[in-house]
């Protein structure tokens, strides 16, 4: 603060420093050479020690009247004089003080360094957010709300408001400035210690790309998320070792595509990869049947590739001019009139999706549809996070929203690495297995997403397992899943997955053991999460939940008990 | 010519003249030293003190050092002169003078340090 704030302030205050110090002057000195007249009616000269007092008190406006004698007519003109000088004087530094304070390059500054100290206390683990649109809002709030800590860089003054203004329970430090500037990334903490890793998720693909070359070059070991509409910027995010690139649309084309061919894998994946703590969403099996696509942009093509994939037929419907690029049978028009959307057989189609980059021109296709087909499966894309409610109300089977699709990817990935390895193992399984999952999944947590985390055996971590290995027990997953506050329940919560060195064991058994080294992956409720922390994390309740004794510990007692056994043995 | 480093330079080579004036003379003689010109220097150096605020400069903070050096030893001579007359009615006894006098002498040590540095760094810029 001082550093950065103080010569500024200096620089400022030079001019009315001097003003005061040469007024002040310039009235002590005139004090001393002007005569009066002490009580004796002798000729007197004020000492630089009384014209001073005599200065200090007019300058101030305090004013305690003529001491040490009764003013001659000559020093009355000068104090006359000297008051306006220095009143002035001191009006005019006063004056600057309070027109710096209120000086926005000030301002900036006081703010900017009040940041720098900020970030330079964090010490724990944080995530450089870049963007607070509709995506960084999201992961913003989740990742606190999972206390993780959170710094913040966008380009708009608004945005940084809004979050200053949020309660977010931690402190997030947000920096208004250009995320695409190299410099900007390392005032904001990319080359900290405790960064973990970068989320580039501004609106614009080409700032996206300059952050995630930015945190490669400067931070290699940090993990980047890059944001990519285009295909060929995520090419490029790839190519020099972006570590996740997400594309919206190409991710909710094969979401789409694998919610055709296998409804109860998709759920598993929809609801693992949810935001923690959201309502669970249970979404009608797409029908099979033809699809009306209207608006041929990105999202439009991923789904139309991802349809033909699976064998299915598809019209489009787009209003460009230049019709060569569009695929044989295209309709022109925008689908929002009825016309357009009996043009492209609605009246045989089994679903529509309405994904222009309007959401005015989303809604009102979804309107038309609806009122000529009332039985039609419908897919909205949502562009803007602000019109979910105008989307709620139209009731499309299903909407499209790209922030949300790409903070809930980002998320799965950011909270535990393992969920993605298992996600992958589940696609391979079949559908019923699947089902079986998602039955268990639905039962736990009763209408909301699941919370996945990650326990790993190890010292750090876990030092009740570790602790209980030593001693020769062994610790079963099942044993985990016990509630520590009634060892007959059990916790909301299942195994998903054990992963023992390089080999995984996909939805372990209950009486797998754990051994030191493993990570297992759980899904389950928060409240299970807390008090499997507590298990792992005390000895004694890992006992309890293990073998139901609930055991004395300490020195002593752990001889006696010692000392019991070995005659009860004998 | 900027009129910017002349104003400077006017400033640092005053306060030191003005101090080497008052310190001139017999130590405990008051004759010799009159109360006008310690006014005056005192006056001088905190503008000069002032006109080196806000350097980010190595220089610029050895530059400052020196001058609030000065300000503190002129200030102290200064008290130590009006405890002496209004405070204590000592008088400004020769004792007193010297006193006044020699710490006078360290601001202007000080000051010669400034203007040292004001050299050093103009033959630095060669321009």
């Amino acid at each position: 603060m001082i550093r950065d704030v103080f010569p500024l302030f200096l620089r400022r205050m030079r001019t009315p420093l001097i003003a005061v110090i040469s007024a002040y002057a310039i009235a002590v000195l005139g004090f001393t050479l002007i005569p009066g007249t002490d009580d004796q009616g002798n000729t007197w000269r004020m000492s630089f020690f009384q014209a001073f007092y005599v200065v200090s008190y007019t300058g101030s406006t305090i004013g305690f009247g003529e001491v040490p004698y009764a003013f001659s007519n000559a020093q009355r003109l000068w104090t006359t004089v000297s008051i306006y000088l220095t009143v002035i004087a001191w009006l005019y530094s006063v004056g600057t003080i309070i027109s710096l304070l209120q000086d926005q390059t000030f301002r900036q500054a006081v703010i900017r360094s009040g940041l720098r100290r900020s970030l330079r206390q964090i010490s724990e683990p944080f995530y450089l957010v870049c963007g607070y649109g509709d995506t960084g809002r999201l992961l913003v709030r989740a990742l606190t709300e999972r206390g993780r800590r959170v710094v913040v860089v966008d380009n708009s003054q608004a945005n940084i408001d809004e979050l200053t203004l949020k309660d977010l329970g931690v402190y997030v430090p947000a920096f208004c400035m250009d995320a695409g500037i190299p410099d900007n990334l390392i005032t904001a903490g990319l080359q900290h210690r405790w960064c973990m890793g970068v989320l580039a998720v501004t609106e614009d693909d080409n700032t996206n790309l300059e952050i995630a070359i930015s945190s490669k070059l400067l931070n290699s070991k940090l993990t980047v998320y890059g944001r990519a509409e285009n295909a060929e910027t995520a090419r490029n995010m790839a190519s020099f070792g972006t570590d996740h690139v997400i594309q919206p649309d190409l991710n909710f084309a094969q979401r789409l595509a694998l919610a055709l061919r296998e409804p109860d894998t998709h759920r598993v994946y929809d609801w693992l990869s949810s935001v923690p703590n959201s309502p669970l969403p249970e979404r009608n099996r797409p029908p099979e049947g033809s699809w009306i696509i209207c608006g041929y942009g990105r999202l439009g093509q991923a789904v139309y590739a991802a349809l033909q994939g699976q064998g299915i037929e598809a019209v489009i419907i787009d209003d460009r001019t230049d019709s060569r690029h569009l695929p044989p049978g295209a309709v022109v028009g925008k689908g929002t009139e009825a016309k357009t959307l009996e043009q492209a057989g609605i009246d045989q189609a089994a679903a529509l999706i309405a994904c222009r980059s309007d959401d005015r021109d989303n809604l009102s296709i979804v309107m038309t549809a609806r009122e000529l087909r009332p039985d039609i499966y419908l897919v909205a894309r949502q562009n803007r996070l602000h019109n979910k409610a105008l989307f709620r109300a139209a009731e499309p089977e299903l909407t499209v929203e790209p922030s949300y699709i790409i903070a809930s990817k980002i998320l799965s990935i950011l909270g535990s690495p393992l969920l993605s390895d298992f996600l992958k193992e589940a696609e391979q399984r079949h559908n019923d297995w699947n089902r079986e999952l998602a039955g268990r999944i639905r039962e736990l947590t009763g209408g909301t997403a699941p919370e996945t985390w990650t326990l790993r055996v190890s010292q750090a971590r876990s030092p009740a397992i570790m602790l209980a290995l030593e001693l020769g027990e062994a610790i079963t997953v099942e044993s985990l899943c016990r509630d520590p506050r009634d060892r007959d329940c059990r916790l909301d919560a299942i195994p998903l997955l054990i992963r023992r060195g390089e080999e995984d064991v996909v939805l372990p058994e209950a009486h797998t053991e754990v051994d030191s080294g493993d990570r297992v992956l759980f899904c389950g409720t928060d409240q299970a999460l807390g008090l499997m922390h507590r298990t792992v994390n005390n000895l004694n309740t890992l006992r309890y939940v293990h073998t139901g004794e609930a055991r004395p510990d300490g020195l002593i007692w752990r001889k006696l008990a010692r000392r019991r056994q070995a005659r009860t043995g004998s | 010519m900027n009129l910017e480093k002349v104003f400077f330079g006017f400033f640092i080579l005053l306060a030191l003249t003005l101090n080497f004036g008052f310190f001139l003379g017999e130590i405990d003689n008051p004759d010799h030293h009159n109360v006008y010109e310690l006014f005056a220097a005192i006056v001088v150096s905190l503008i000069a003190t002032v006109l080196k605020f806000g350097e980010r400069t190595q220089i610029g903070a050895v530059l400052l050092a020196a001058s609030l050096v000065a300000d503190l030893q002129l200030i102290a001579a200064a008290m130590v002169w009006a405890i002496a007359v209004h405070v204590t009615d000592v008088g400004l006894t020769p004792t007193v003078m010297a006193s006044i006098v020699s710490l006078s002498g360290g601001a202007l040590l000080a000051n010669l340090v400034s203007t040292v540095l004001l050299t050093v760094e103009t033959v630095r810029m060669q321009r």
